[in-house]
Formats: C-alpha cells, sequence, structure tokens
C-alpha cells in the first residue's frame, strides 16, 4: 500500500502582539489615541504562539499532539481547523475536515434535546440530512432516556455531556481534529467515545488529537510531537515523544517564574521561582497523605515593602479547568500585613488530599482583590500515590479530593433502639 | 492575484495560509453552510418565541403601540398632510422601519454574543447576522400583517401598483442587512460600537420619513441627497406603491439603490477583510 499524506503542516508560525491593541478595543479609546498622537503607546512586542511547526501525518493515522498548557497546541488546532490564520507557513488537508475543540459548542439550554441535536450538528458542519439519517443512533448512544424533547437546561451535566458527545462522536470526516475533548465526562462513556474513535481510524479516517492524558494518547496514537513554547522539540513514535515530554516536566520544575510573560497583574509584586518541600527538603513530587508545603519566592518592584498582601495557590488536575484545591492566606485567617521587598511565602499542605497523577498549581497575590501577580500553570505537579486512609488501600482515579471520614452503622429493631453494629474488620482511621 | 487564506480547492482539499491581499467574498462557502444558517435562523425564533411571554405578540404589539402614539401627537396636534389617514400612513412607515431598527441593534450584537460559537468551530462568520436578520424577516411578516389590518380598518384603498411593495421591501432587507453587517464586524474590534449603534439607529429615524412625509423637510434637488439614506426610498416607495401617495421619483429610487449597493460593497468588504481576525479578537 503507497502512504498517502492526508495532513501536511509546513513552517507554520503564529505571531500574536503582547502589550498593544490585544483583542478588542474601546473605539473611543482609538479615537483619543489618534487625537494625542504623542501619546505614550504601550511598547508591543511580538509573541509567536507558534513557529517552524512542520509535520506530516498519513491517511489513517492516530496523531498526537502534547506540550504544556500554553505551548502552542491549541492555536495549532485552531489553524488547522481555519478557525484563526497562521501568520506564516501553511497547511494542506486533504478530505472533508471536523474539528472538535469543545463538545457542546453552540448548546443552547432553552432548545430542547432533539432541537439541540440539530443545531450541534449543524454547527460541526453536518448536513440536515445526515443528522436526520443518524438521529436515532445518536440518542441511543446518548442514552438519555425519555427527555428528547425537554429543555437541555434541564438535563443533569452528565446528560448534557453525553448528548453533546453523542453528536460529536457521530461526525464522520476523513480527517478529525480533537482538542482534549475527551478528558470531560464520565469515565465509562469517555470510554465509549474513544472507542468509536478506534474503530474510526480502522475505517481510515485520520486523526490529530491534543491531550494532556499520556495515557489515552499512548494507547490511540501511532505517532506525536512534542510542542515547546510554540516549536516542535520532539517527533517520532509516540512512547518516543511522551518520554521526552516526561523529561521536559523533570526539568521545568524549577523553571525561573520570574521571566514567564504569561502573567496578570500589575506587578508590584513579582512571583520569583516555586519549588515544593517536606520538612525543608526540596522534593519533586509530594505522596497523597503527607504533608508537603508549596515554596514561593517573590520580589516587590520597587523593592519597598508592601502592607496586607494576600497569597494564593491552587491545585488543578490536569485536563480539567477547575481547581480542586485552593488555598487562599486571607480567608484561612492569616493577614501580612507586613510583606518583604523579597522573601519565600509558604503554604503548608497538611496530609496531600490529591490521589496520584498529574497536576498543575496557580500562585497569585493581592491587595485588596487587585491582583498583583497571578501565574496560572506556574508549575506541574505530579502526586505520588500513597495510602491515606491508613486503610491499606489506595484510592486510584483522578478528580477526588480525599477526606478523613469515619464510618458506622447502627441497627435499628422494631421497638426503635439503636445499637452499633462492629464493623467486621475494623480499622483505624484517623 | 488574490490568494485565500484558506480556501476548499474542490472538494477535496482545506489549504490554510497566511492571508494575502484582497479575497472576494466566497458565497459558495455560504451556500455550502446553508443548513447551518436555517438552524441558526431556527434557533433565533425558537428561543423568541419561546422565552417571551407574548411570543408573535411582541412582533406585533410594538407597531400598534407606536402608530398608535404617534398618531395621537402627529395625527392630533400637528396636521401632516399625508393624503391618507395619518394611522395608515404612520404604520406603514413603522413596520418597515422597526424591521430595520432591530435588526442593525441586533446584527450588531450578534456576532459578540456568538463568541463561543466563533472561537471554537470555523464556519463563514457571515452566517451569524445572516441567520439573525432572516429569523426578523418572519416578525415582519407578522407585522405586515398588522399592516394589511389597519388599511382595511381604515377603509384605506390599495392601489394598483401594490405588486411593487416586495421589492421596496426587498431593498430594505438589503440595506438592513449591509449595515448590521458592517455593525456587526467593527464591534468584534471595537466594543463600544454596540453602545452607539442605538444611538445612531435613534438619529437615523428621525432623519428618515418614517412618520413623516419627505415633503415635509426637502423639497426640490435636496430630495437626491436624502435619497443617499436608501430607506427613504424604502418607506415612500412602499407608500406609494400601496397607496398611490406622492411617487418618490426614479431619480431618487436609482440614487437610494445605488447608494445601498455601495453600502453593501463596503460591508462585505470589511467583514471580509476582518473576519479571519474574529477569533482572536472576541
Amino acid at each position: 500500500m503507497s502512504r498517502e499524506i492526508a495532513v501536511r503542516v509546513e513552517g507554520l508560525g503564529k505571531r500574536f502582539q503582547i502589550g498593544a491593541a490585544q483583542g478588542y478595543q474601546l473605539l473611543t479609546e482609538k479615537i483619543t489615541e489618534r487625537v494625542r498622537s504623542r501619546a505614550r503607546k504601550p511598547p508591543s512586542r511580538d509573541f509567536w504562539a507558534l513557529r517552524d511547526v512542520s509535520f506530516e501525518v498519513e491517511r489513517g493515522e492516530t496523531f498526537g499532539i502534547i506540550g504544556h498548557n500554553g505551548a502552542g497546541k491549541s492555536t495549532l488546532l485552531k489553524i488547522l481547523s481555519r478557525i484563526t490564520p497562521p501568520t506564516e507557513g501553511g497547511a494542506r488537508l486533504r478530505g472533508r475536515v471536523g474539528a472538535l475543540l469543545e463538545v457542546g459548542t453552540g448548546f443552547h439550554p432553552e432548545l430542547t434535546g432533539r432541537e439541540n441535536v440539530f443545531l450541534n450538528g449543524a454547527i460541526l458542519n453536518m448536513k440536515r440530512r445526515e443528522i436526520q439519517a443518524k438521529f436515532d443512533e445518536i440518542v441511543e448512544f446518548a442514552d438519555i432516556g425519555p427527555f428528547l424533547d425537554t429543555p437541555v437546561k434541564r438535563y443533569s451535566s452528565g446528560m448534557q455531556m453525553r448528548l453533546a458527545f453523542s453528536v460529536a462522536a457521530h461526525l464522520e470526516p476523513e480527517v478529525l481534529l480533537i482538542d482534549e475533548v475527551l478528558s470531560v465526562g464520565d469515565l465509562a462513556f469517555q470510554e465509549k467515545c474513544l472507542g468509536r474513535m478506534e474503530s474510526a481510524t480502522e475505517e481510515g479516517r485520520t486523526v490529530i488529537f491534543i491531550s494532556h492524558n499520556l495515557a489515552s494518547v499512548r494507547g490511540l496514537c501511532d505517532r506525536a510531537i512534542l510542542l515547546s513554547s510554540g516549536r516542535v522539540t520532539a517527533a517520532g513514535g509516540v512512547d518516543e515523544v511522551v518520554d521526552a515530554y516526561v523529561g521536559d516536566i523533570m526539568g521545568e520544575s524549577e523553571q525561573e517564574l520570574g521571566d514567564r510573560e504569561n502573567r496578570v497583574g500589575d506587578g508590584r509584586l513579582r512571583y520569583t521561582d516555586l519549588r515544593l518541600e517536606r520538612e525543608g527538603q526540596v522534593i519533586d513530587s509530594p505522596a497523597t497523605g503527607k504533608d508537603f508545603e508549596v515554596v514561593a519566592g517573590f520580589e516587590t518592584r520597587d523593592g519597598n515593602p508592601l502592607r496586607n498582601v494576600n497569597f494564593g495557590v491552587s491545585i488543578t488536575a490536569q485536563g480539567e479547568d477547575k481547581p480542586m484545591i485552593s488555598a487562599y492566606s486571607e480567608t484561612a485567617g492569616t493577614v501580612f500585613k507586613q510583606v518583604p521587598a523579597r522573601g519565600e511565602i509558604r503554604c503548608l499542605i497538611k496530609r496531600c488530599p490529591l490521589p496520584a497523577g498529574q497536576y498543575f498549581i496557580d500562585v497569585w497575590s493581592d491587595i485588596h482583590q487587585q491582583m498583583l501577580d497571578a501565574l496560572s500553570h506556574a508549575s506541574d505537579l505530579t502526586i505520588g500515590g500513597g495510602d491515606f486512609y491508613g486503610s491499606g488501600r489506595e484510592v486510584i482515579g483522578h478528580r477526588t479530593v480525599l477526606v478523613d471520614q469515619r464510618w458506622s452503622l447502627d441497627e435499628i429493631d422494631a421497638d426503635g433502639d439503636r445499637r452499633a453494629v462492629v464493623a467486621q474488620d475494623p480499622v483505624e482511621v484517623n | 492575484m488574490s490568494t485565500a487564506e484558506a480556501h476548499a480547492v474542490g472538494p477535496q482539499e482545506t489549504v490554510v495560509a497566511p492571508p494575502r491581499g484582497w479575497r472576494a467574498f466566497d458565497f459558495g462557502e455560504l451556500w455550502g453552510h446553508r443548513d447551518l444558517v436555517y438552524f441558526l435562523t431556527k434557533r433565533e425564533l425558537q428561543i423568541r418565541y419561546r422565552q417571551s411571554f407574548f411570543g408573535i405578540g411582541w412582533a406585533v404589539l410594538q407597531p400598534i403601540t407606536l402608530t398608535f402614539i404617534f398618531a395621537l401627537f402627529f395625527g392630533k396636534l400637528v396636521n401632516l398632510d399625508t393624503s391618507i389617514p395619518y394611522a395608515v400612513f404612520a404604520v406603514a412607515g413603522l413596520v418597515p422601519w422597526l424591521f430595520t431598527a432591530q435588526a442593525v441593534t441586533n446584527c450588531a450584537n450578534s456576532l459578540v454574543k456568538d463568541a463561543e460559537l466563533i472561537s471554537k468551530v470555523y464556519f463563514p462568520r457571515l452566517a451569524v447576522p445572516l441567520a439573525l436578520s432572516l429569523s426578523l424577516i418572519v416578525d415582519l411578516g407578522f407585522a405586515l400583517v398588522v399592516l394589511l389590518v389597519m388599511t382595511l380598518l381604515y377603509d384605506v384603498s390599495i392601489a394598483s401598483t401594490f405588486y411593487l411593495v416586495p421589492a421596496f421591501l426587498l431593498l430594505g432587507v438589503f440595506t438592513t442587512f449591509a449595515l448590521g453587517t458592517l455593525f456587526a464586524a467593527i464591534n468584534v474590534k471595537y466594543r463600544d460600537v454596540q453602545l452607539v449603534v442605538p444611538m445612531l439607529v435613534q438619529i437615523m429615524f428621525f432623519i428618515t420619513p418614517v412618520i413623516y412625509p419627505t415633503s415635509l423637510v426637502v423639497t426640490g434637488d435636496w430630495r437626491y441627497l436624502y435619497a443617499l439614506n436608501p430607506l427613504t426610498s424604502v418607506l415612500e416607495g412602499l407608500r406609494w406603491a400601496l397607496f398611490d401617495t406622492a411617487y418618490p421619483g426614479t431619480g431618487v429610487i436609482a440614487i437610494s439603490v445605488a447608494s445601498a449597493v455601495v453600502l453593501a460593497l463596503l460591508a462585505l468588504w470589511y467583514f471580509r477583510r476582518t473576519e479571519q481576525f474574529f477569533a482572536d479578537l472576541i
């Protein structure tokens, strides 16, 4: 069989301008700017979200794109799906292209499940006839039962997700571009969707797949590229590239935060570095159930101390956007009236309540809600497993926070008297 | 010479490249997305008629109320020479005007409102203001029924030229869509335009012969300048075709049509030039 190239990307680059007119503006601002021609314009700098990205994907192949948040993965997918144009270079995609950057785009809460299936299908560029033909299959796959003609706002979030996924899973383009969408929704349903995806490639569909979930990348993809700061830093077989990425994560844990451009705040205070410690020792990955400290170095901009600064640290699972843990000095009752020009802030997290997995840390600081410095994804965080409950059983699986708990069982007899039932295998729980 | 930034080469290949030079508007692509336009239009109608208490009533109530108010003030207090009962004169102006006012205001916000769609999915962006305008045409249809009923109530005879009414309405819809599209695109970049648009619409209301005849404000050659506002011909033409009021003049109509075409070309050009960056800005 001759190899046929389905997607060819050559020297792709995307430039953004930082500082200048970023995003939308106000016309009145623009006019005043023009009028005051000598007005100081904020210095604008070029920022290449992607540069010199080249790769080829063969027909029928599943191709992975991995990299940190902000490495340019999503921008690459947006360019390939034509949502945004490249600044240089180009790409050719052979065959009908379908892109799935988000599940349920355009779902409207007031519309019924049925109506949303058609709307969402049309948004994903399915023809009306195609949706009609697949309609029963979509509804069955989503398993939403008798709620087809109920407005989606009355659905549980799981039902909404299943319906949205189901429409997406019935997309049948020749080239399918998927962004991190499979990390949401419940696990069983995810597997069902992945199963459909896999059978799709057997039918000769080409899939380009972005994910944080290294296991699913390994499982699904044949080849992959690793993006770091917008450039391809590794390419080839999926195992090789995933290994390179894991190596990257290790290397970057002590990355200089002070040089990061991607931050929010007025800059009166600036985080300079971040590390993890346990009992004064620097560690790579905290263990579930053990204390650890997030230690962040900072400096004030003008070298003077600041007053009443609040500090925050949050931890989010990779691929999610809502933090699982959010620690904030003010709500914890700690007020730093006097903050020196240079120092380190420490947040001790007792008995790490997160199960083993990949996470990332955000840090920020503010004075009376006025943001000084905020860094999203300041560092990746790998939690090594551990026996949180001391029960000899480790909690496996993501996205849950472990809490201290104690269970007991009472028996209530016919007279309404209650009597504690002793557990068969009593285990001492902290 | 114009290189398309991204276009389908035949049915098989998609080319992605940096934008370069002037690009003709790709109507073929929009046609290819007609099912999307259909469902977006349907969405607008479903939401509008499901959420609001009055449903269709709203489309009907607005022209009736305004006509009543204007008839009360202008019809009674100011004696306008309209050759037909003032209420009928006013409703014939208000029905197409309200369509324009609503469509332009809503179109201006339409792209920003659908920001999620624009930043997550590719489709010809024109589909959004187009679908919104199409959905408002349905409202216009209901409002036209009001116009018909009022005509019958006041026992005004319908002229033999009534078959020309759709032509003037078409000019109105065309002008409205051009304006709405232009503001929609500008609003993506300059977000305060959505605050300016209602004011512009308000000003337009007073300089357009909605509730008064053109003859009240301009006469002679000034009419040609006045005709640069295509809505002048839409409203005067519609009333002439329906009720045989004063004929706006072929010259006036020609100027209005030309003006509308220029406006539409300008709007399409600006839209085409900026649409590829919508996702970066929104």
